[in-house]
């Protein structure tokens, strides 16, 4: 079944937080479901479908059900890291259109940089993973993950530190007018550069920040979403894809969003050239320069070069990329950017963006998530979203 | 007196890779060949990821490689440059390089298995430059 023209984006909430002193867990989540439910002009006894991931505290979508009050015909709790909730309005969409939900919330929120926890990803467990004594005892930390493809990117492609730089750059335009983004200061090139190594080749500045927060999504069928009086956000074409080592066989020179891409394209039957603004996943600068090359809008190793010069900056370049400042300088709840890639897709969709940074005749969004490790497994989700 | 050089924490062992860890005492590398399709397959696996088939053997590796790609993690407590090794025998398997300049670090550098301890006496295979 085609998702195009089954569902619609009618209700949205970003929590403003980036460090949830004296919030708990499960509070956080229902501030997010009960903003989503109040923009979209929806009560709570609407809801009939929740999508949830590793980071919603206990049990699956059961525990929140109990705790905000929800009654479920469906729940979903798909883990993908930080990709999870692009993946989930793709499967709420097929939930409405099947007709086994009518109107799907999901939420995304963490609170581990208050709670001092630094669990990684939020709420994932490794026990019995098999990859972990053959692959884990040899770094610390994700951002060697990362290091590993762009040090692979650079071999391949001729792809230079200043080009990642372009793309934190580019984001710090963009945060400067987000009043809640951790990191509102415009850095330069030389700054990112010049700022220490982390992993080679990625320094402090090509990472993304660690923060709370979270954002929660209502779906629901075009007959409903037009009863309501939010401008429509009509889902276009969706593509979900896991890339993983191969069994060894390892090619890092590509993402899972080269097949998630292709797919959300061919539903929505547009190409990369109809696209006004893009979400895409910022873990790492150089997550946006390969994501950028997989789904399409320059070929393969051309992406150090397409994000140099400002070209991802509004107003300036021409792709507009994560005008909220993105996981490099607003925001990255849990270690999944996921639903914050959604957000700022939606408020481009309205209309409602920092008037700064809101695209003009902004009638195609892309929102794309990378979930997991670049380096091993991730998955990729790809959601088109047309505004009316 | 000198001190000890950091330990990495210590191989969780499952029953499937007792062999792998076994031989890794033992200062040798195996990984895992399919006797059905003859795909060699790393981590290893009790069948084959390639055709399913569980007819699979354990090969001993050369020991020699290549670096595919590395990274520089100048503050990680014990490896400073995790790299993954494509392998002579085709596998690309995660690991470290040791005992080298990490400024001197190339892909495509030839490197060579050697085995360090783990926190619990458990060797596990790094590799070095020829």
């Amino acid at each position: 079944m085609a998702t195009t023209d089954s569902a619609c984006i009618v209700g949205m909430y970003e929590h403003p937080t980036r460090k949830a002193e004296g919030i708990s867990l499960a509070q956080l989540h229902a501030d997010v479901a009960r903003g989503a439910i109040q923009d979209a002009g929806l009560s709570l006894g609407d809801i009939d479908g929740y999508f949830c991931a590793a980071d919603a505290p206990g049990v699956g979508g059961m525990t929140m059900a109990q705790y905000l009050g929800l009654n479920l015909r469906y729940s979903e709790s798909t883990e993908t890291g930080g990709s999870s909730y692009i993946g989930h309005v793709r499967h709420a969409a097929m939930a409405v259109a099947a007709g086994k939900c009518n109107i799907a919330l999901i939420t995304c929120a963490d609170n581990q940089v208050a709670t001092r926890q630094f669990l990684g990803l939020g709420g994932v467990s490794w026990r019995g993973a098999p990859e972990v004594p053959f692959e884990d005892l040899y770094y610390a930390g994700p951002a060697a993950l990362y290091g590993l493809v762009a040090q692979r990117h650079m071999y391949e492609f001729g792809t230079t530190s200043e080009q990642l730089a372009w793309v934190k750059v580019a984001a710090s335009h963009h945060a400067q007018h987000n009043p809640h983004a951790l990191l509102r200061d415009v850095v330069t090139v030389e700054q990112v550069v010049n700022s220490p190594m982390v992993a080679s080749p990625l320094h402090r500045l090509d990472c993304c920040v660690m923060s709370d927060g979270g954002g929660a999504i209502i779906v629901t069928r075009p007959e409903i979403a037009r009863t309501l009086k939010r401008p429509l956000v009509r889902l276009r074409g969706a593509g979900e894809a896991v890339k993983h080592n191969n069994g060894g066989k390892v090619d890092l020179s590509y993402s899972a969003g080269r097949a998630s891409g292709k797919d959300a394209f061919a539903e929505a039957g547009i190409t990369p050239a109809d696209i006004k603004y893009a979400s895409l996943y910022d873990s790492f600068t150089i997550t946006v320069v390969m994501q950028i090359e997989d789904l399409g809008f320059c070929a393969k190793g051309e992406g150090g070069r397409f994000v140099a010069d400002g070209n991802l900056i509004s107003g300036v370049g021409k792709l507009p990329f994560n005008t909220d400042g993105g996981g490099l300088c607003s925001n990255h709840p849990g270690n999944r950017g996921g639903i914050t890639k959604l957000l700022e897709a939606v408020r481009q969709a309205r209309g409602e963006a920092h008037p700064a940074v809101q695209v003009p005749n902004c009638d195609l969004v892309i929102a794309h998530g990378t979930g997991g490790s670049l380096a091993g497994y991730h998955g990729g989700s790809t959601v088109i979203l047309e505004r009316g | 007196m000198t001190d000890e050089p950091k330990r990495a924490a210590s191989p969780e062992i499952w029953p499937e890779a007792q062999p792998y860890w076994e031989a890794a005492a033992e200062g040798r590398l195996l990984i895992k060949t399919c006797n059905n399709c003859g795909e060699k397959h790393f981590y290893p696996r009790p069948f084959c990821p390639f055709c399913m088939s569980d007819d699979t053997a354990w090969v001993e590796c050369s020991g020699g490689g290549e670096i595919y790609s590395f990274t520089v993690t100048a503050r990680a407590p014990v490896f400073q440059a995790p790299a993954l090794i494509t392998l002579d025998e085709g596998p690309v398997m995660m690991s470290a390089v040791i005992d080298a300049d990490p400024a001197g670090l190339a892909i495509g550098q030839r490197v060579r298995v050697t085995f360090v301890p783990t926190a619990d006496g458990q060797p596990i295979p790094v590799f070095r430059p020829e």
